[in-house]
């Protein structure tokens, strides 16, 4: 009974080891970009248009229409940290109806990266966005005594974003592998659907979380009154 | 009892009290939420779009509560720690 694809070892040189993680990961990236690039090469600006450049329309509009509900009026400067995030997720977990294939994101390791990308990515934004300064600043707001809440609450909401996405993913794997050994037929093909919906679910989670986040530390000088309100973890 | 059969009797019934206890507080939670959030929208369906993503987001942030108590079930059970100690001390002996 593996927990994650970590134990999937493909190759060992000495402390390198290629596990599955790495190798799963790297497909995902290999069909992304390839696929998004043979998609974009001839681009139509008209009413004829491929269904493949149809489909990505669709991906880019929807994902933007959602950073903009956050409250990020500028979607265009994160569509691109924010959009990777959703669309990695989605692929990973979309990706499990292939025999074989086990989901990165069902390894911590994938989580804590995905994670740390985004403790880092929201001071990135905030500093350009308000300066230092007025950043430092936000952390002591609204009174001095919250600087080591706010600081725990940063800290904090980056391992649950770790943690939540890596416990549904494991947990779907580890469900469809029992029911494979108890009931082998119908049950697991309607639990990897379920493990699908949650997967969508879970890249959608993700992804607009660190929009929240995003919004919160870029907005604050001037809260905008119709944004979601930040979410300490 | 000896400490093996201490350690193994420990992780196996705590493993369960973890997840059955941790799957009360977020089940509860999430069916007022969903409560709430259908009174809400009975009551102002063309907000239905926000209502349902802040719907979303919030189950999610109550659900990961039992996914920690999920996590630590888990552990327990497949990556114990004091467990394969124990194993590594019997199997140097």
């Amino acid at each position: 009974m593996h927990l994650s694809p970590d134990q999937m070892i493909f190759w060992q040189y000495g402390f390198f080891k290629l596990n599955g993680t790495i190798m799963f990961t790297w497909g995902l990236m290999l069909v992304l970009a390839v696929g998004s690039r043979l998609i974009t090469r001839k681009l139509s600006v008209g009413l004829e248009r491929s269904r493949w450049q149809n489909l990505l329309e669709i991906v880019v509009t929807s994902i933007q229409k959602q950073i903009e509900e956050v409250g990020l009026s500028q979607a265009q400067k994160y569509l691109g940290f924010l959009g990777t995030l959703f669309l990695f997720i989605a692929a990973a977990s979309l990706c499990t109806v292939i025999p074989g294939y086990q989901p990165p994101t069902g390894s911590l390791s994938t989580t804590a990266a995905l994670a740390l990308c985004v403790f880092v990515a929201v001071p990135f934004f905030g500093i350009e966005e308000e300066g230092v300064g007025n950043y430092l600043k936000s952390y002591a707001k609204p009174t001095f005594l919250m600087l080591p809440f706010n600081i725990i609450s940063e800290l904090s909401r980056t391992l649950a974003l770790a943690v939540r996405l890596f416990g549904n993913m494991m947990s779907g794997a580890m469900i469809i592998g029992i029911l494979l050994t108890i009931t082998p037929f119908l049950f697991p093909i309607i639990m990897t659907l379920l493990g699908q919906l949650t997967g969508m679910v879970q890249a959608y989670i993700f992804s607009i979380l660190a929009a929240v986040y995003i919004a919160a530390a870029t907005q604050v000088r001037k809260p905008n009154p119709e944004a979601a309100p930040s979410i300490a973890a | 009892m000896d400490s093996m059969t201490i350690i193994a009797v420990a992780s196996i019934v705590i493993a369960g009290i973890t997840i059955s206890l941790g799957a009360i507080g977020p089940a509860l939670a999430e069916g007022r939420a969903v409560a709430t959030a259908l009174t809400s929208l009975a009551q102002q369906p063309d907000a239905s779009a926000t209502i349902t993503r802040t719907l979303f987001v919030g189950l999610a942030m109550i659900e990961s509560i039992a996914i920690y108590c999920f996590v630590v079930s888990m552990i327990l059970i497949f990556a114990n720690p004091f467990w394969n100690h124990a194993i590594a001390q019997t199997a140097g002996k």
